[in-house]
């Protein structure tokens, strides 16, 4: 079997055994990504000269010793480029410092070789917005791989990538794993450090990864996770090992399916795929309750008030001052905003800045920013609520399998209603993960993954970690 | 719970935005394209977020609303920073150590 198609579980056992160096897995990843990415799309950069150089001082004694790992085009290393797909950072930025997760990565001894494609400053679902390639879906090129993290999700689906880090906003970690039929994590809120994470959302904002299987995301969780002086938000927690309770199974835990997840607006398909696993997990002696989380019919809206709000502000330093491309010939300073940000930045970050700026804007304000606020509590309240009914909550990670690319290009706001299952957990701080729970074949033939998603409580990750390997293991 | 169609949803809202107006604070420039593109989105975007007038947000204690909990500082004491050559190489112009702009102030 080929290495670039093994999980790091078992890379990393041939790696202590001396059967395989790390030269021959960043040799077998070069020809996985010379062989498919021309296709799939899902990296943006990467240099795997510079990578047989770090393997072969790799220490393999370390928790990733001789690992490599893919990184989403939002998060900075040190000496690479840092563009979040966008023309504003095209060509015009090298991170000078590496973000506290990839240091702790470079810590646990990983090799960080490449850049994964991704909508525009995360903004999107379906990586469409990237405004720098096209990746398309491993399972049918002519679909969506989702987004924003899509060219991870993709990376990791055609066995270019071993792992990889995306980050989640609204579920752009868990909705690109559903639909390329990969594990995608989202933390807890505080879980993982946001430092060298270009902010999007801030409140709302975690990295996460995206991995082959359940172990690999605890793996690579136990070395992201960590309090840190350099994120105020982050939070100290104890040092927790995430593999050691994968395998003690759901008998005796509650898991809660919220009623208002499972009604009308499912492909039929999707919904009797995520019953399917549910009857699984029940046959194996979890106990289904029915919950009720009455505020997500108001998610959608909370959200895209909430999000590009926080957007519009974040998003203000790329005025082609500091860095990034800055526009020919300015009058003055306002008109080298004005036309630094038109030429840098694509439609839907836009569109985002300039919902954002109105709901926070003069006499809106209470109306939009400070309502969402409020209902934003109400989620929260929800969650809470069911948490002490449930040890985790069950649902589908998105209505329908990926999308044809190109499918609601012109309609915004029918991409944002898709998110309704996902965004709920960035609002309520809570964690989220997607394990693959089987697949519908599509009118052309091809195998279309669908993906459960498993909610649990803020830092309750080892739950949710214990659940999507049962799914792992009975699916 | 049903997912609602956006092409269900009213649009009589596309006038309550102004995109120039609101862009010119954001300071983006927009073609005339983009922005009636943008003044039809947005609009129906709106309408739907305007959604939320229908919650009854009288049990929400506004006291605590979603304070960021244990929000957690450093001690405060100087640090060493990024390395200045490392920040203005990004910068699109620069002299004598700091970052070039046109002129902001008239003398």
């Amino acid at each position: 079997m080929e290495l670039s198609n093994q999980s790091i579980t078992a890379l990393r056992q041939q790696l202590i055994s001396g059967e395989i160096s790390s030269a021959d897995i960043i040799d077998s990843l070069a020809n996985a990504i010379d062989t498919k990415d021309a296709e799939i799309g899902a990296y943006l950069s990467h240099d795997l000269d510079a990578a047989i150089q770090d393997a072969k001082t790799a220490d393999l004694t370390l928790p990733l010793g001789g690992i490599p790992i893919a990184i989403k085009d939002n998060i900075n290393v040190k000496g690479q480029p840092c563009a979040c797909a966008s023309r504003f950072l095209e060509g015009a930025y090298t991170s000078p410092y590496d973000a506290t997760v990839i240091g702790k990565l470079r810590a646990a001894g990983a090799i960080l070789y490449g850049r994964t494609n991704m909508d525009e400053f995360a903004m999107g679902s379906t990586t469409e917005n990237s405004a720098l390639a096209n990746t398309v879906n491993p399972h049918d090129i002519t679909r969506v791989p989702g987004g924003s993290s899509g060219g991870s999700a993709a990376a990791v689906a055609s066995h270019s990538a071993i792992a990889a880090l995306g980050s989640d906003t609204g579920g752009s970690i868990r909705q690109p794993a559903s639909y390329c039929g990969v594990v995608g994590l989202k933390p807890s809120y505080g879980r993982v450090s946001r430092y060298g994470l270009v902010a999007f959302a801030s409140s709302l904002d975690q990295i996460g990864p995206i991995t082959q299987n359940v172990e690999d995301s605890a793996l690579l969780l136990n070395v992201i996770s960590g309090g840190d002086s350099a994120d105020s938000t982050s939070l100290d927690q104890a040092q927790v090992d995430f593999t050691e309770s994968l395998n003690d199974g759901v008998a005796g835990m509650k898991l809660g399916l919220p009623k208002e997840y499972f009604g009308d607006g499912i492909d039929p398909a999707v919904r009797d795929k995520v019953n399917e696993s549910i009857k699984k997990l029940e046959a194996a002696g979890a106990e289904i309750v029915e919950i009720s989380l009455p505020h997500t019919e108001y998610a959608v809206a909370t959200y895209y008030i909430i999000a590009p709000a926080e957007a519009s502000s974040n998003l203000s330093r790329f005025d082609g001052v500091r860095y990034g491309n800055r526009v020919e010939d300015p009058k003055e300073i306002i008109d080298l905003y004005r036309r630094s940000r038109e030429q840098g930045f694509g439609p839907e970050v836009k569109r985002r800045i300039i919902l954002g700026t109105y709901v926070l804007s003069s006499g809106y304000y209470d109306a939009y920013y400070n309502k969402a606020q409020k209902v934003r509590s109400l989620i929260k309240q929800d969650f809470a609520n069911a948490y002490k009914k449930v040890d985790a909550i069950l649902s589908p990670v998105t209505p329908n399998v990926a999308p044809k690319i190109g499918a609601d290009k012109d309609n915004p706001l029918q991409q944002y209603l898709a998110d309704i299952f996902t965004i709920s957990a960035n609002l309520a701080g809570i964690c989220g993960i997607s394990v693959p729970c089987g697949t519908i074949t599509s009118n052309s033939g091809s195998e279309l993954p669908v993906g459960l998603q498993i909610l649990g409580p803020h830092m309750g990750e080892q739950a949710i970690l214990k659940v999507a390997k049962s799914v792992e293991d009975l699916v | 719970m049903a997912i609602r169609s956006a092409s269900a949803m009213s649009s009589d809202r596309t006038e309550q935005i102004d995109v120039r107006y609101v862009a010119n604070l954001a300071r983006i420039e927009l073609s005339d394209e983009e922005c009636t593109m943008f003044q039809k989105q947005l609009g129906a975007i709106i309408g739907y977020i305007d959604t939320l007038k229908d919650v009854n947000l009288d049990t929400v204690d506004t006291e605590n609303l979603n304070a960021v909990e244990d929000n957690q500082l450093r001690e405060d004491i100087s640090i060493r920073s990024l390395d200045q050559d490392d920040l203005l190489r990004n910068a699109p112009e620069s002299a004598k150590g700091q970052i070039r702009v046109p002129k902001v102030v008239d003398a």
